[in-house]
């Protein structure tokens, strides 16, 4: 393996490396941003891995670092799995049905980005 | 990579390899493989997260679950609940022993809540194997940040303010020690990393090197540009196999990386480290007896003055520090003198890495701010004491420290106030005991360690930790005088003043301590021949009390010296001129009428 020749260097390997360890802190935990896909049997069944894995992959892409992806039992809406919920700090929970691997990013860029809901797919605001 | 959902980190540290975790590693990983989930899980194999006792632990991130005790059975449990259907295994939770509640996670658990971590900052976080983690947690910035941005008089001026007080024993200033290196006149310096860690039941240094060796390696080789060396020396006990094994990766990788050897970081600094094994003797982590074990002689201390930082390894000057003194290094230089000044008490700076050992719930290592209670330290990090048990004291500084009683268990504790009550910080060994411990005896466990482990070099320390050793045996043996007392405080004074290293200066510590407090407890064994702990077997006596005799006569079968009496239902005696305390009797008798007095 080559030598690192600067400092320069050494921070740009640290910043690629980064993501790779990112989600392992547990620090401030109240100003995440959590996205939960269930993933009980009728999730799985209607494809919430992909869709799970998809926005894993998004959150990475977009560079979003402080969000933590979840994953989360059954949630009672097998009629709309894959379902996905967002918390956001300070705002109510948006649940999400039908969220495909496509949707899921789609969430990713509107919602986490820029705080749009998409109100087609949401299927409950709950209170809590 | 870089697309995992889910990261888990088992605990590979000596603690929880001793419980199994290889296995648990290995399920995990053969199970993740069988659900397809390999390209979405991260199992990573980290340093020791602390809390032995519970081990070995599972950490689940982004998740934040904390799962305890886990074997290769529940691991196969874990992936198939958890990995695959998001369900968290409830079982495997932490089980908060008063509340009953189970707690999901780390920063709940009362092991946790008050501790501050930075020498264990990445402990139980990366893979110490894999020096890219290390790199994403900003490892080397502190190195490349010193040789590019500050010259080494301002390293040392970093280190000075921050406060930082040597954490190997003696609490000497970091940055003057640093400083005193520089400013002597020699062609070579050197660095050496104290790894030896005598102290029985200290383990810190060895956690620190097994879950973050890097760490050590980046702040040796700020040492070295600071007091400017070109090389550096760790050494480890031979008994550190798993440390070794990961100091070696590292070493390795920094090498490969160009982060350490000739001209790091494109600089003209070089910087080599190389590592030395110790055969585990506790002499040789002081520091001038350790010099003469890398250079190839007896492990003997030499006098003092003159001190390493003038004449050291190989007559050179060399600075000497503690693993975790090294391991705070990085984060003072990145986070700034003030950031750490800010931490601990008016004159100790920091964090404290305590090892907690003997009769407390939670064995394990813990990270707290100086000045924190021991109250806090043994009851709320620890859990209190074992089986609800009574607090008896706690030994600091090992072998070379005292016991603090009761009285003396809410004072903020750091090197100045537990001097002042009679102890010391010393490597941060902490062994609790309770009330059926006998003092007397924990001091001649300790004498019997230190006149094990002396060199033999100066009279003082030889003979007469020896002496010492023979009195306190003589006592629990049920022969000694209020003389003997007298004989034990005068020798002890005597050994302090005259040994020639720290070894025989404070190997009296503990009996003087125990004297101190627990005086009732030498005069029973003297005066009434009696043990009020009931450990010492020649003192030990056994009663049956009549009340609760019924007479079975079982424990007349079992006595072989055939001195209990007593007609069948009826109560029975023991002669107790005639026992020998061997205890048959107490365990056999089916109606706890017999105990020991
Ligand atoms: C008998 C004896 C044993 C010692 N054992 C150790 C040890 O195991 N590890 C250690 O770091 N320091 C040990 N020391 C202290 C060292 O001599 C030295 O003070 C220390 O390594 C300096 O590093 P620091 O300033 O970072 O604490 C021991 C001292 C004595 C007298």
């Amino acid at each position: 393996m080559a030598g690192i020749k600067s400092l320069d260097e050494l921070k740009a390997l640290r910043d690629k490396y980064k993501s790779s360890v990112e989600m392992r802190s547990s620090t401030d935990e109240e100003n995440r941003v959590r996205i939960a896909v269930g993933m009980a049997t009728c999730g799985i069944a209607s494809g919430s891995r992909e869709t799970i894995n998809a926005i894993v992959d998004e959150v990475r892409a977009q560079g979003l670092n402080n969000v933590s992806v979840v994953q989360t039992g059954c949630l009672g809406y097998c009629y709309a799995e894959p379902v996905v919920e967002i918390r956001m700090p300070g705002k109510e929970p948006v649940l999400y049905g039908n969220v495909d691997s496509k949707r899921g990013r789609e969430i990713v860029n509107k919602h986490i980005k820029n705080g749009e809901v998409i109100t087609d797919l949401v299927i409950e605001r709950s209170r809590c | 990579m870089g697309s995992y959902r889910m990261d888990v980190l088992v605990c590979g540290g000596t603690g929880c390899q001793a419980s199994n975790s290889i296995d648990v590693i290995e399920t995990m990983s053969k199970e993740i493989k069988a659900a397809g989930l390999e390209k979405e899980i991260n199992l990573v194999t980290t340093g020791c997260f602390g809390f032995c006792e519970q081990g070995p632990i599972v950490k689940i991130q982004p998740d934040n679950v904390f799962y305890v005790k886990v074997t290769p059975e529940s691991a196969a449990v874990i992936v198939k609940e958890h990995f695959v259907k998001g369900r968290v295994v409830k079982e495997l939770l932490y089980e908060e022993p008063k509340t009953r509640k189970k707690l999901e996670e780390q920063s709940d658990m009362p092991f946790y809540k008050k501790q501050e971590r930075i020498a264990l900052r990445n402990c139980g976080l990366i893979d110490p194997e894999n020096i890219n983690e290390y790199i994403a947690v900003d490892g080397y910035q502190a190195l490349g940040k010193a040789l590019s941005e500050m010259t080494p008089e301002q390293v040392i001026d970093e280190v000075k303010r921050s406060g930082l007080r040597g954490r190997g024993g003696g609490g000497f200033p970091t940055g003057t020690k640093w400083e005193l290196t520089r400013m002597s006149k020699a062609d070579r310096r050197f660095i050496i990393c104290n790894a030896d860690e005598g102290d029985p039941g200290a383990f810190m240094d060895r956690s620190i090197l097994e879950g973050d060796p890097h760490s050590v390696l980046e702040a040796m080789a700020i040492a070295g540009y600071a007091i400017g060396a070109d090389s550096g020396y760790i050494y480890i006990r031979a008994e550190y196999p798993l440390a070794i094994n990961r100091l070696k990766i590292a070493v390795k990788q920094a090498y490969d990386m160009g982060l350490l050897g000739k001209n790091i970081l494109g600089t003209d600094f070089s910087f080599d480290i190389h590592l030395k094994y110790g055969a585990g003797a506790f002499v040789c982590g002081e520091e001038t007896a350790l010099i003469n074990s890398i250079e190839g002689g007896r492990g003997e201390p030499t006098v003092k003055p003159p001190f390493p930082a003038e004449v050291g390894l190989w007559k050179m000057p060399t600075n000497i520090n503690n693993v975790e003194t090294f391991a705070n290094v990085c984060p003072i230089l990145l986070r700034g003198a003030d950031w750490f000044a800010s931490i601990g008490t008016e004159k100790s700076k920091g964090t404290k890495v305590f090892a907690l050992a003997g009769k407390v719930n939670n064995v394990g290592l813990v990270e707290v701010p100086m000045g924190t209670t021991l109250r806090e330290i043994i009851f709320d990090l620890g859990g209190g004491i074992k089986n609800n048990r009574k607090f008896k004291a706690v030994q600091t500084g090992g072998p070379s420290g005292g016991c603090i009683t009761e009285e003396n268990l809410n004072i903020p504790i750091d090197y100045d106030s537990l001097t002042e009550i009679g102890s010391m910080m010393g490597s941060g060994g902490m062994i609790v005991m309770d009330e059926d411990d006998c003092m007397v005896n924990i001091a001649k466990f300790y004498l019997e360690f230190t006149v094990d482990e002396a060199c033999g070099r100066c009279t003082a320390c030889r003979v007469g930790n020896k002496r010492l050793h023979e009195i306190l045996t003589k006592i629990t043996e049920g022969k000694g005088t209020e003389e003997d007392l007298e004989r034990l405080k005068d020798l002890s004074q005597i050994i302090k003043d005259s040994s020639l290293c720290g070894l025989g200066q404070t190997a009296p510590n503990p009996v003087l301590s125990t004297m101190k407090y627990f005086w009732h407890e030498y005069l029973a064994h003297v005066n009434d021949k009696y043990c009020p702990a009931g450990v010492c077997k020649a003192l030990l006596k056994y009663h049956i009390i009549p009340e609760k005799c019924k007479g079975c006569t079982l424990c007349t079968k079992v006595c072989p010296k055939g001195i209990i009496s007593g007609k069948l239902k009826e109560a029975h005696v023991i002669n107790k001129e005639e026992c020998i305390a061997c205890g048959a009797c107490e365990q056999v008798c089916k109606f706890g009428a017999i105990t020991r007095m």
